[in-house]
């Protein structure tokens, strides 16, 4: 996903003489075409984070739609206040492309886990927030981020993720994508965790509870409307998502529904990373599973939560 | 550092005296605290005339037009000083003077701090301390990039030099040897706890500027004719940045007020109090 993200933004520059690609301290060999072809917009400024976004704010003021990438936990934590004064309230055409939205850095430990980036950039006024499942979808997206009004966070999951998504699959920023309809339970998620979102919506449907799965590229603007036509139809709504259980898509799921008045009660829980720093290192998928992260767990959740709503009121 | 050393940095600017200008300027900031009973009034009094010579003889600029593409940015990175930087804006014609007497009100558009967009001739919303000069890079690398040869001010305070962003930005303009940017530091060696030298001692100064790839010229901040000449001699070197290190007064022009540490910020500023900075400015 990372190199189909940084390849559009060298594809997009090219037509495209208003585009600008700031990098902290990237891998060697980072984007060499672009810095070989266009070398007046290519920078790499070194692990100076907070100087990066300043910068990036100045280009964007004169007319300029620059993307900067480093590890998404240096962008959002460390440049929290760049992020929110230079970026937000300038409102700039900024995009901020963070690698390893997630526990995708299992290995490299919490230093380096985004697990609260959805949490603090939503928080933010001006900011859009996305998180493609695959890099199919990342290809669709990154036209779409060139003209997009204001600063724009692209939360990247690993490199090699299964693709679940076809170039059939709508794509807009601010829409949420109903991937399959169901009448039982609602299943949201967004960024990677779609594809297991479908899993556990195949594993259901072999016991015949049929799940609508909700996949939200955009976290932000959040496509409240759809979540609460979706929350409407069913009585279970369980939210899906790696990043912790604080301020993500659970809670903008949770304050939709919480504020949808709905006249039938419905049932609802959060899956996501309990509010800790994951202390275990191994693979994203294993520290995926530890923290409950799994089809299966959705599965065992949306069954539990059925089963409470089924039970007859007394 | 030799203590004669720093008595000599900070005795730099008090005696210089004031013309009717800077006084003019300096009465309108004490008109604009009437009307808002609040502001940082030292911190923009050492501002005063390091504007002024901007604004009437550096810079480019068309108060008609304030997005006037062809003119030089200029950001003062240290917010805090925006009374002074609206006495010049309103003296320049961006807005009508009456705006200053709305200041920090709610019908108003001068806050306490400095914003683009509602603020004509604003180039950046700053107020926390180290932002300008990252902006300013991204303005100059990009004036530097379509060629079209305007310059850019940014003007930062010596307290705003204790952030580290500050010099993670004077690294990368050292290293793209922007010639067409100039940082002016209003060196007044008063922040807000105690002087420069008790909070976060800044020396020696000028050296660590020379070291991050900079181009640096000491001037009394107050002297009109040192700020000219440092000025007009921009860039200092043909491939450097430039910095001109301005030796200022906190409160200059109010003799009770000069670095005086009870004069940083002030609030429900009374009639008697105004009154009393008045006298004492046309006295100075």
């Amino acid at each position: 996903m990372r190199q189909v993200c940084l390849n559009m933004v060298y594809e997009l520059a090219k037509k495209d003489e208003r585009i600008v690609f700031i990098g902290s301290d990237l891998g060697v060999g980072t984007l060499k075409q672009f810095k070989l072809e266009m070398p007046g917009r290519f920078f790499m400024e070194g692990v100076s984070e907070a100087n990066l976004i300043g910068m990036a704010a100045g280009f964007a003021m004169e007319g300029k739609i620059v993307y900067v990438n480093t590890i998404a936990t240096f962008l959002t934590r460390r440049c929290f206040e760049q992020i929110a004064l230079d970026l937000c309230l300038h409102r700039v055409n900024v995009r901020l492309i963070g690698n390893g939205g997630g526990l995708v850095y299992a290995p490299l430990g919490p230093t380096h886990l985004a697990i609260e980036d959805i949490a603090i950039m939503r928080a933010l006024p001006n900011m859009a927030i996305v998180a493609p499942a695959d890099a199919e979808e990342m290809r669709r997206l990154m036209p779409l981020t060139v003209n997009y009004p204001g600063p724009l966070y692209i939360r990247l999951a690993k490199g090699s993720d299964p693709v679940v998504t076809t170039d059939q699959t709508p794509l807009e920023i601010g829409k949420a994508v109903l991937m399959q309809e169901g009448s039982d339970a609602l299943l949201v998620t967004t960024g990677v965790m779609l594809k297991a979102a479908l899993e556990a919506a195949s594993l259901l449907a072999t016991k015949g509870i049929e799940v609508a799965v909700l996949h939200m590229p955009t976290v932000k603007p959040l496509d409240a409307d759809t979540i609460a036509e979706q929350a409407d139809r069913v009585s279970v709504i369980v939210t899906m998502e790696e990043h912790s259980v604080i301020g993500g898509l659970g809670s903008a799921v949770a304050e939709v529904i919480a504020e949808g008045n709905f006249n039938a009660s419905k049932r609802f829980k959060r899956l996501g990373i309990r509010d800790l720093f994951p202390e275990k290192y191994g693979s994203q998928d294993s520290l995926m599973t530890h923290c409950g992260l799994t089809a299966h767990s959705a599965v065992s959740t949306i069954e539990q939560l059925l089963e409470v709503s089924d039970r007859p009121t007394v | 550092m030799d203590s004669s050393l720093i008595t000599n940095k900070v005795q730099c600017g008090l005696t210089t005296p004031l013309d009717r200008r800077s006084k003019e300027l300096r009465q309108l900031i004490i008109r604009t605290v009437e009307a808002g009973r609040r502001g940082h009034i030292a911190s923009a009094f050492s501002l005063v005339e390091i504007l002024r010579v901007l604004y009437d003889e550096i810079l480019r600029y068309d108060p008609q037009n304030p997005t006037w593409p062809a003119r030089d940015r200029c950001i003062l990175s240290k917010g805090h000083g925006c009374l002074a930087l609206y006495a010049i804006l309103a003296d320049k014609g961006f807005f009508p003077q009456s705006e200053l007497w709305k200041f920090c009100k709610s019908d108003g558009i001068l806050g306490g701090h400095p914003e683009r967009g509602k603020v004509p001739g604003v180039e950046a919303s700053t107020g926390s301390l180290g932002h300008g000069l990252s902006i300013g890079i991204g303005l100059a690398l990009n004036a530097g990039r379509d060629r079209s040869g305007h310059r850019v001010f940014v003007i930062v305070s010596d307290g705003e030099s204790n952030e580290g962003s500050v010099w993670e930005a004077a690294l990368c303009a050292g290293k793209h040897k922007l010639s067409n940017l100039t940082v002016l530091v209003d060196y007044n060696k008063c922040q807000s706890y105690g002087t420069t030298f008790e909070v976060l001692n800044l020396e020696p100064f000028a050296d660590k500027w020379t070291a991050f790839g900079f181009s640096v010229k000491e001037v009394d901040g107050h002297n009109l004719e040192e700020l000219r000449t440092a000025l007009s001699q921009l860039p200092l070197a043909s491939d450097k940045p430039s910095v001109i290190i301005c030796h200022t007064v906190k409160g200059k022009g109010i003799r009770y007020m000069e670095n005086n540490l009870e004069w940083h910020h002030k609030n429900k500023v009374s009639d008697e109090e105004i009154s009393s900075l008045l006298v004492a400015l046309e006295g100075y």
